[in-house]
C-alpha cells in the first residue's frame, strides 16, 4: 500500500519533507516511525488525516501520516 | 475625587492626558500613579500612552485591560516578551512567577538579561523593567516554582495566565490548576527555529493533547537550544491570545495549536 508521509521540522533533516511510501498492509504508526528512525522519546503531534492517533494505529492505502517532534521549550 | 475630575479634565488634550499630567496629578493629590490612571479611564479620558492603541481599542477596553491581572509563568524566553509587551498595551495588574536567576547563556535571547543583570532574580529584573516602561503597572513578584501546592493562591482573581515555561510537566500542572480554578490559560513552547500557541480554556484538556505521547524528558530544544527570534514570535502571538481573552474579541485559538517553522517560514494548525 501507499502512505504519504509528511514530517515537520527537525525530522526533516537527514530524511525528507513528504513522501509516497510503500508499505506492505497493516504496517503500523509505530513501524512507520521506527523504519524512519524517529526518536520515541522526542515525538510530538502523530496524525492520520488530521486526526491524533495512537502509535499501534494500523495505516490504510492512500491515508496521510503526519509527525512533529516534540516541542516544549520556554 | 470630584476635584481630581476636575483636575483631570482641566489638563485635557481633547481626551488625552499626558504622563506629565498624571504625575501631576498622583503628586497633588497624594495618589499613585496607577490609582491616577484608574481616574482617568473611568473619566472616559485616555492616557496618552495609549494613544496608538486607539484604532483597535476603544477607551472602555483599555479601562478593561487597566482593570485585568495577568499571572506569567516564568519570566525566560518568552516570558521576558510577554511581560514587556503586556506592561506596554497597558494591562493594570502582572504576577510575574519564576524561581530562577540569570546565566551568561540567557544573554542571546532572555529580554530582561544583560550583563548587568547576571545574578540577578528573573522576576526582581521583571519589576523592575515595568516599573521603568509603565508605572501605571501593579507587578506582584514571587520568586517560587509553582506548583498544585502553591498555585491556588499565586494565580487567585486572575484572569488570565500565561504558560512561558521550559518543561512539559509544570504544563501540564498549570493546565490543571488552571482548569480547576475557571481561568483561560495562553501557552506557547519553543525550540530552535521552531514554536507553537495555543489558547486553552477550562476544561479543553488542550496540552495533555498536543504532549498525550509524551513520555517524560525535553523536547527537541535541548538539541536546538534557542535563538533571539523565535521567543519574540511566540510571545507576541500569546500576548495577542491574551489580550483577546481579556476583552472578548476575535477568534481565540482554542481546540487548534498553531505550529511556526521559521526555518522554512511553514505555518501549520493542527486540531485539537
Amino acid at each position: 500500500m501507499k502512505v504519504n508521509v509528511k514530517l515537520f521540522a527537525t525530522f526533516r533533516a537527514g530524511r525528507f519533507d513528504i513522501e509516497t511510501r510503500q508499505y506492505p498492509d497493516g504496517t503500523t504508526v509505530e513501524q512507520i516511525i521506527d523504519e524512519l528512525r524517529l526518536p520515541r522519546e522526542k515525538l510530538g503531534i502523530v496524525m492520520v488525516n488530521s486526526r491524533h492517533v495512537n502509535l499501534d494505529r494500523e495505516m490504510c492505502d492512500g491515508e496521510t501520516l503526519a509527525i512533529f517532534p516534540l516541542v516544549g521549550g520556554g | 475625587m470630584r476635584e481630581l475630575q476636575g483636575f483631570l479634565r482641566e489638563k485635557a488634550d481633547g481626551d488625552l492626558i499626558s504622563w506629565q499630567h498624571q504625575l501631576a496629578a498622583a503628586e497633588r493629590f497624594a495618589l499613585s500613579v496607577a490609582e491616577v490612571e484608574a481616574a482617568i479611564l473611568a473619566a472616559d479620558l485616555m492616557p496618552a500612552r495609549y494613544q496608538r492603541n486607539r484604532g483597535m481599542l476603544t477607551t472602555q477596553q483599555q479601562a478593561r485591560l487597566f482593570q485585568s491581572r495577568v499571572a506569567v509563568i516564568g519570566c525566560g524566553g518568552l516570558g521576558g516578551y510577554v511581560l514587556e509587551e503586556l506592561a506596554r498595551l497597558g494591562v493594570g495588574a502582572i504576577v510575574a512567577i519564576d524561581s530562577d536567576h540569570f546565566e551568561e547563556h540567557n544573554l542571546n535571547r532572555q529580554l530582561l538579561s544583560s550583563p548587568g543583570t547576571l545574578g540577578q532574580i528573573k522576576v526582581v529584573a521583571a519589576a523592575q523593567r515595568i516599573a521603568e516602561i509603565n508605572p501605571a503597572v501593579t507587578v506582584r513578584s514571587v520568586q517560587e516554582y509553582i506548583s498544585r501546592a502553591n498555585g491556588r493562591d499565586l494565580l487567585a482573581d486572575t484572569d488570565c495566565v500565561v504558560d512561558a515555561v521550559d518543561n512539559v510537566t509544570t504544563r501540564l500542572d498549570l493546565e490543571a490548576l488552571c482548569s480547576d480554578l475557571k481561568i483561560p490559560l495562553v501557552h506557547g513552547a519553543i525550540a530552535g527555529w521552531y514554536g507553537h500557541v495555543a489558547t486553552v480554556y477550562p476544561g479543553e484538556d488542550t496540552l495533555r493533547k498536543i504532549f498525550r505521547l509524551w513520555t517524560g524528558g525535553k523536547g527537541i530544544e535541548q538539541q536546538l537550544g534557542n535563538p533571539s527570534f523565535t521567543p519574540a514570535v511566540i510571545a507576541s502571538m500569546q500576548v495577542a491570545e491574551v489580550c483577546k481573552v481579556l476583552l472578548g474579541v476575535g477568534a481565540p485559538l482554542r481546540n487548534r495549536q498553531l505550529t511556526f517553522n521559521l526555518l522554512d517560514m511553514e505555518v501549520a494548525e493542527i486540531p485539537l
